[in-house]
């Protein structure tokens, strides 16, 4: 399905622009003075509840990982605030960028089931075409 | 035992109950629940989850997916509705429209058509540039003219009988290719989706000329651009009879679901209640206002099985 390729060629633009980080900003990072990398707000522009909400799912079920919520600042500004907590003194970057690449494996996989399933009602129903002759 | 019972209810279950709705945000994150491994695991995942197609023609498309969390089924819906593009009408030259339809409420009908073309054999446009070319742009002339029918019975006032072309409709519109287009797609294969879709009305004298210039978008920028008439999902219902039903009382419950759900069958003598269809039941929660019948149903949802229809 085409939005499995949408939502990985999104994810992907965001992983290039934070390597490359001179284009226009797409991500931040905001730390409160005093902590450690730890706990960590990631600000992602151009952003909504699209990719938002699944990527925090995908970033809860890792169990290195003690908080993670996002917010959208407000309707009209089209950004998330995403905010990690990680036990012990990994680093909030780490989770962070698993949970894109597992969030990406996941839409792959069901683009994959997805395209087996309706190649297989097609041949289905095609073969039920041909023996009712 | 019922402790476990009540657990997996908690985890796999949406239950609605007569004035709310319970267990409805997704628990199963490492830490919550003791003796269960809910860290994620893509084996685990590939392995549970499926894609059931129940029914596809060309219009619209029904199907399962079972073993998905409600964030990403969710994320899908989003970006089926948002941000898969298509090509739309998005300039319109006007040459001459003598109708009694405004220039901008005509271009603004004409935006909304769907037209069939794949999207992914063109380009986006880049901002600000004005021309077109043949990787970006589709054209469409649109050219009609109403006359009077010089045929027509002197007394008849069947607008069909008395005019020409007074209806403009979608098949009017022709395709104009542009560089090389013509050789990369066949003839009839760049059209709007249906031709009887009514653009204007005419009357003997109204002209409409012009030319349409398509471009690719999503639905994001603006909602012509959305290539779904709508897609939603729907969770699996699941009923459970928490006693058996007997009697007349079996008949009542069958009456209180969509027909299908509950089927009575006559086992000696004794016509009993069962559930035969829960997925085609639509929850109206009418069994809730039977004094009798509301304790011995359990209405949920299965957490995890979505069905698509679009």
């Amino acid at each position: 399905m085409e939005e499995d390729q949408e939502l990985e060629r999104k994810i992907s633009g965001l992983k290039t622009q934070m390597a490359e980080g001179e284009r226009k900003t797409a991500l931040e990072m905001v730390q409160a003075a005093g902590t450690d990398r730890h706990c960590v707000t990631f600000v992602l522009h151009e952003e909504d509840h699209t990719l938002g909400n699944s990527l925090r799912y995908m970033i809860m079920k890792n169990p290195e990982v003690e908080f993670c919520g996002y917010t959208t600042t407000h309707p009209s500004e089209s950004k998330i605030n995403l905010r990690i907590q990680t036990r012990g003194a990994l680093p909030a970057v780490e989770p962070f960028q698993r949970g894109l690449t597992e969030l990406m494996n996941v839409c792959q996989h069901v683009l994959d089931k997805f395209e087996a399933s309706i190649k297989e009602y097609k041949d289905h129903k095609a073969g039920r075409k041909e023996s009712t002759f | 035992m019922a402790a476990a019972q009540a657990v997996e209810e908690m985890r796999s279950r949406v239950v609605l109950e007569e004035f709310g709705v319970r267990n409805v945000h997704t628990t199963d994150f490492p830490g919550n629940y003791s003796g269960y491994d809910d860290a994620w695991d893509q084996d685990r995942f590939e392995k549970n989850f499926r894609v059931d197609v129940v029914h596809m023609d060309e219009n619209s498309l029904e199907f399962d997916m079972v073993g998905i969390d409600a964030a990403i089924a969710n994320a899908f819906r989003r970006i089926l509705l948002a941000e898969v593009p298509t090509m739309a009408v998005e300039k319109v030259l006007v040459y001459n429209n003598t109708s009694i339809v405004q220039d901008e409420i005509l271009a603004h009908r004409l935006g909304l058509i769907p037209i069939h073309a794949d999207p992914r054999l063109f380009e986006y446009r880049n901002q600000g540039e004005e021309e077109g070319t043949e990787i970006d742009t589709l054209q469409f002339r649109l050219q009609v003219r109403c006359t009077r029918n010089p045929h027509a019975a002197k007394d008849s006032s069947d607008p069909n009988e008395l005019y020409v072309n007074h209806k403009v409709y979608t098949r009017h519109m022709t395709w104009v290719p542009l560089g090389n287009q013509a050789d990369l797609f066949p003839e009839g294969t760049i059209r709007p989706v249906h031709d009887d879709i009514l653009i204007a009305q005419l009357r003997p004298g109204q002209e409409i000329d012009l030319l349409m210039q398509c471009v690719k978008g999503i639905g994001k920028d603006h909602a012509k651009f959305s290539p779904v008439a709508t897609a939603s999902y729907r969770l699996l219902p699941d009923i459970t009879l928490l006693e058996p039903v007997e009697g007349d009382a079996a008949e009542e419950l069958s009456q209180c679901f969509s027909p299908g759900v509950i089927e009575v069958q006559e086992i000696q003598g004794k016509k009993v209640a069962r559930v035969a269809n829960p997925r085609l039941d639509t929850f109206s929660r009418e069994v809730f206002r039977n004094e009798k019948l509301k304790k011995v149903v359990r209405l949920a949802r299965v957490r995890d099985h979505y069905i698509w229809k679009k």
